[in-house]
């Protein structure tokens, strides 16, 4: 008789420990997810770039500098594609930099800015960019539920017997830690 | 009082609109077990009567369930759009879906310079989201962010769903103190525990008047309790904006702008006022304060996002400020 209780432990506990892995798999393929999501919303990006210098370049001959510069760091961009998540997000920072100045030089330019082709250009870069942002803090909500997962009683008990290590999240850009300056001098 | 992270404001929604929908099943169950035991004299009875009673509510229900989306949507006279036709709108809502990871919903627009938005659909695969030209033209994208943030969260905490499963409840507690009710004073008295054999007897007596009370102020306590889950849920429908866009500010000044506009809504009326953003009768968003509000009022709904930016609260009285403030 005692068999059967004992047996009955057993497959109690083999389920038990089953149902921790299987949920610490899914977790972490969410993660796998999310991080292929904002592959699919960079790609995005460099694609809409040529489009916007053609649109402008006619109007803004004088910013030959910022035109090439975007251009420059797109090509960048793409390259780092292939060598590994940290030299991609450095590039893609640059882009994202490069791309803030272009927009802030249109600023100047009234019949840029009024024109249909720029301002749906413009829409469809805005809203790249913060399909870009929210796919990453989509990333970092997923991290975030992985790490408890992985660290929280009883999961971390198996957590480190069955090869799941922790993963971190995604940092803001470098610039981004630096306050802007406002200065008020009456210079 | 409001806490200090969405994630605890989250929290504390869900747990009391849980406290509050388990009242309702006590309500349900007290009712259900008074008129079926004073008419039958024993708890076999009661669960039985309760069972049909839920049953039948259940049934009612369902139609609604499936198909309570389309009926909506045509009383708002709501017209699809896509990207050729809305494109930031449709914008908006990806990057919302993109932070919410949700399947995109269909958005649909309604023709009316009062702004407003609401959202229907029983799960994420099945959404709809419907808002008022007034309110795209009014709100600047931050603003519209916030909104559809709060619309979607309805449709991804299951809200829908939550409040038909209430809805079942308190309208099954109707059913059975309308029948109950009905019986006794029209039915020629024959439930009498006289008329039975044995049994029940004096409790049966008590549990009789019981009953009676139950079946009077059960309905209306009910509805007090569905009222106080609706408002909850708007609280949680802010707080899960906030977390899909981080940015308070954006649903305050919809809110704000939405409190001082003037305009009203012609295609909404009591059947539908407890779906919007922000209940479209203008009295009754006047009276939020009170029990019988379908919504919170806004100065309040205001405040708590107020308290996640560490910023001290509004008067009613300032709310008009804050929609120069973009």
């Amino acid at each position: 008789m005692e068999w059967v209780i004992v047996i009955a432990i057993l497959v109690a506990i083999a389920l038990f420990v089953i149902g921790i892995y299987n949920g610490l798999i899914g977790r972490r393929n969410r993660v796998d997810e999310a991080l292929a999501q904002i592959e699919v919303q960079l790609k995005r990006r460099h694609d809409l770039i040529p489009n916007l210098v053609e649109a402008v370049k006619g109007y803004m001959g004088f910013e030959q500098k910022v035109l090439t510069a975007v251009t420059e760091a797109r090509a960048n961009a793409v390259a780092a594609g292939a060598k590994g998540v940290t030299a991609q997000a450095e590039a893609e920072n640059m882009l994202t930099g490069t791309l803030r100045s272009l927009f802030a030089v249109v600023e100047n330019y009234p019949e840029l800015k009024a024109n249909q082709n720029v301002l749906s250009l413009q829409e469809q870069l805005t809203t790249t960019e913060n399909q870009i942002s929210f796919s990453r803090q989509h990333y970092n909500a997923t991290v975030l539920d992985y790490n408890n997962g992985i660290q929280t009683v009883p999961n971390n008990i198996f957590a480190g017997m069955f090869g799941f290590t922790r993963r971190d999240f995604f940092d803001a850009e470098p610039e981004a830690a630096n306050v802007p300056k406002v200065d008020l001098s009456l210079s | 009082m409001a806490e200090q992270t969405f994630y605890a404001q989250q929290s504390a929604n869900r747990r009391n609109s849980i406290l509050l929908a388990l009242v309702v099943v006590v309500l349900l169950a007290a009712l259900g077990f008074a008129i079926g035991y004073a008419l039958t004299g024993d708890p076999a009875g009661a669960a039985v009567t309760t069972g049909v009673a839920v049953l039948v509510g259940f049934l009612v229900s369902i139609g609604s369930y499936f198909g309570g989306d389309k009926l909506v949507l045509a009383a708002s006279s709501a017209k699809p759009v896509d990207e050729t036709t809305a494109p930031q709108l449709i914008n908006v809502v990806r990057e919302m879906t993109i932070a919410a990871n949700v399947p995109m919903p269909k958005v649909y627009l309604i023709d009316d310079t009062a702004p407003n938005a609401f959202a229907t659909g029983r799960d994420p695969k099945h959404a709809s989201i419907a808002i008022t030209t007034g309110l795209l033209q009014k709100l600047d994208r931050e603003e519209l962010q916030g909104v559809i943030g709060h619309e979607l969260s309805h449709v991804r905490n299951l809200d829908i769903r939550f409040s038909l499963l209430v809805g079942v409840m308190v309208g099954s507690i109707a059913l059975l103190s309308d029948f109950f009710l009905r019986f006794t004073f029209w039915g020629g008295g024959r439930g009498r525990s006289r008329d039975r054999d044995g049994g029940g007897g004096g409790l049966q007596v008590i549990m009789f008047v019981l009953a009676i009370v139950l079946a009077i102020l059960a309905p209306i306590a009910a509805r007090l309790v569905q009222l106080a889950v609706s408002r909850q849920r708007e609280y949680l429908a802010d707080a899960s904006s906030v977390e899909l866009t981080r940015n308070p500010s954006g649903l305050e000044r919809a809110l704000a702008k939405i409190a001082t506009d003037q305009e009203v809504l012609e295609v909404a009326n009591r059947a539908t006022q407890h779906l919007y953003f922000t209940n479209p009768i203008k009295k009754f968003e006047d009276r939020s304060n009170s029990m019988f509000a379908t919504h919170p009022a806004i100065v309040d709904r205001i405040n708590r996002l107020r308290v996640l930016t560490g910023e001290r609260p509004l008067d009613p009285g300032d709310v008009e400020a804050l929609t120069g403030l973009t």
